[in-house]
């Protein structure tokens, strides 16, 4: 009898230590997380300049759509996610599964050298492609000597050209990111499942679709949704490369949300509306994740 | 294969080969398409020293950095320890509901997190910069994971022999743990790093600034000092660099170790 009770308490000073451990994690997400989105959605029914807001029920919401920049900065965003997003997935998938192949030579150095992009900031690698696109930048130079252009295309003040430069830089940056997810993913594939089905006749493409993409469907899923929810708060590149020109026309929706609260009369209730809007596109996404991420229960 | 394997890791090494050159050489023959190393370097160095203070953002983005990922690794790791040892009922569903923090976009709490930090006079200081981020959803979830192969017997024997809770957590998990906290590290300091917005954003004072906020800087002039301006990045690159060289399997762990 003392002795489960002994027992009883030592369990309960257990349980006790482990919320002590785990509260000021828990808390500084509560209080730089869930609270600033609970004040976000406030915010976003609040108008007026600075501190002296007052209530303006859904009138941010209504005004948004109305708001040409706005709409054209989630066009923008859009584009580079239905463009880039599945490109770059794509082509991943493809790299991991040439690295995965055990007589390859050479696979650490070109493995480190895929990778390496992602070795460099955003800020950075948006700095050099915005100077390897530059009118005077070596893309144009060799277009030029090739004999492809007659005179350096000025790729970033042209609509569409800018946006691609974007793309092309956003694939250059997290192609190898996502690679390293498949390589290891692929790891725990046995490897003899594909030694027999080479010994069945199976070739390269069929494997691939056969036996590569099946078995690394929740790795798959897990970086589409991450690079959805990354290139939906899209910043950096729109900032540091194209400026989000020529006229807004590869602005982001983070970028604009940035203008409006801290480059342009700070209009934070109408920056917040939009930005929730961003939330709640991304929450679309939430359940997906929870089911990949966890799976004890 | 190999042929298609070359033009890719060409492609990827090729902008970073650009830069070092172009740090390398004059402004007039990055332009004219010199893609060899040059011996401009120190003119580079002396050029962005007096347009920028290189040092100054040097040394802040390092204290920033550091001192982030210090105090991130061990509020998470204690969180994720405290979640996966001591789990129960209530601790599974707190974790549920931080996992779901993951999904929340910064840009959804930026303004929140502004008005919050600018409020509590912490503009322009490290609390300001490390707040938002010192406990992720993400690192927590990886030490979580990793306590899962912690043995429970070698807790028990600890426990008999006296060893308190907090001192099992740092006497023994922290020593097991040191490839997951290699993997931790170089992800909070790259990240640390890199971060553009945030500071941008609560960094108004010239002197808090940020590396990559400087070089973010030097794209505004009307003339590009390509020479001076790819100096710069390199300077902000070779830090994460050096981590990445050092640390590469840490690093690749780091990205995809919550998955597993």
């Amino acid at each position: 009898m003392s002795k489960s009770s002994k027992k009883m308490t030592l369990s309960r000073k257990h349980n006790l230590t482990g919320w002590v451990f785990l509260a000021p994690g828990a808390l500084l997400i509560l209080f730089m997380s869930f609270v600033p989105m609970v004040k976000a959605l406030l915010l976003s029914f609040k108008t007026g300049v600075g501190a002296a807001t007052t209530w303006c029920g859904i009138s941010n919401y209504v005004r948004m759509f109305e708001d040409a920049v706005f709409i054209q900065s989630i066009k923008n965003t859009f584009f580079y996610l239905i463009i880039q997003v599945p490109i770059m997935l794509i082509f991943a998938l493809i790299l991991a599964s040439i690295l995965n192949n055990r007589n390859l030579r050479f696979k650490g150095i070109f493995r480190t050298m895929i990778f390496l992009p992602c070795a460099t900031s955003l800020v950075a690698y948006a700095v050099i492609f915005r100077s390897l696109f530059a009118n005077n930048g070596i893309i144009n130079l060799v277009l030029v000597n090739l004999g492809i252009l007659d005179q350096p295309y000025s790729f970033l003040t042209h609509a569409t050209s800018a946006r691609i430069v974007i793309i092309i830089a956003l694939l250059w940056r997290w192609t190898g990111y996502n690679m390293v997810f498949y390589l290891s993913g692929l790891q725990n594939i046995e490897y003899s499942v594909y030694e027999a089905a080479k010994i069945d006749g199976a070739n390269a493409v069929q494997t691939f679709f056969k036996i590569t993409v099946p078995l690394l469907k929740p790795t798959i899923l897990l970086t589409a949704i991450m690079s959805t929810n990354g290139t939906l708060q899209l910043f950096d590149e729109s900032v540091n490369l194209t400026d989000g020109g020529p006229a807004n026309a590869s602005i982001t929706m983070s970028h604009y949300i940035y203008n409006l609260s801290f480059k342009y009369v700070p209009n934070f209730g109408y920056a917040a509306a939009m930005s929730f809007l961003i939330l709640i596109l991304v929450a679309v996404l939430a359940f997906l994740q929870m089911k990949v991420g966890d799976k004890r229960d | 294969m190999y042929l298609f394997l070359c033009i890719v890791s060409f492609i990827s090494v090729f902008p970073l080969y650009w830069m070092v050159c172009a740090a390398t050489n004059k402004s007039a023959d990055v332009v004219s398409g010199r893609l060899i190393p040059g011996t401009y370097f120190l003119e580079n160095v002396k050029n962005l020293m007096a347009n920028q203070n290189i040092g100054r953002a040097l040394g802040n983005s390092f204290k920033y950095a550091i001192i982030l990922t210090v105090i991130s690794l061990l509020v998470s790791s204690l969180a994720g320890y405290g979640f996966e040892i001591y789990h129960d009922k209530a601790k599974d569903t707190v974790m549920n509901i931080i996992l779901l923090a993951m999904m929340v976009p910064f840009v959804a709490t930026l303004i929140p997190l502004f008005q919050m930090i600018s409020t509590a006079g912490w503009l322009n200081t490290t609390i300001g910069f490390i707040l938002p981020t010192i406990s992720t959803p993400f690192l927590i979830m990886m030490f979580r994971q990793s306590a899962r192969s912690f043995p429970h017997d070698i807790m028990e024997a600890a426990r008999i022999d006296g060893l308190s809770e907090i001192r099992i957590f740092f006497q023994m998990f922290m020593p097991t743990m040191r490839s997951t906290y290699a993997a931790a590290m170089t992800i909070t300091f790259m990240n640390a790093w890199n971060s553009y917005l945030w500071p941008k954003v609560i960094m108004t004072n010239s002197d808090s600034q940020t590396m990559p906020m400087v070089v973010a800087n030097l794209t505004q002039g009307y003339v590009t000092d390509y020479g001076m301006l790819m100096l710069a990045v390199l300077i902000c690159t070779l830090p994460t660099a050096i981590v990445f060289f050092c640390l590469q399997n840490a690093f690749a762990e780091g990205i995809t170790g919550a998955v597993k």
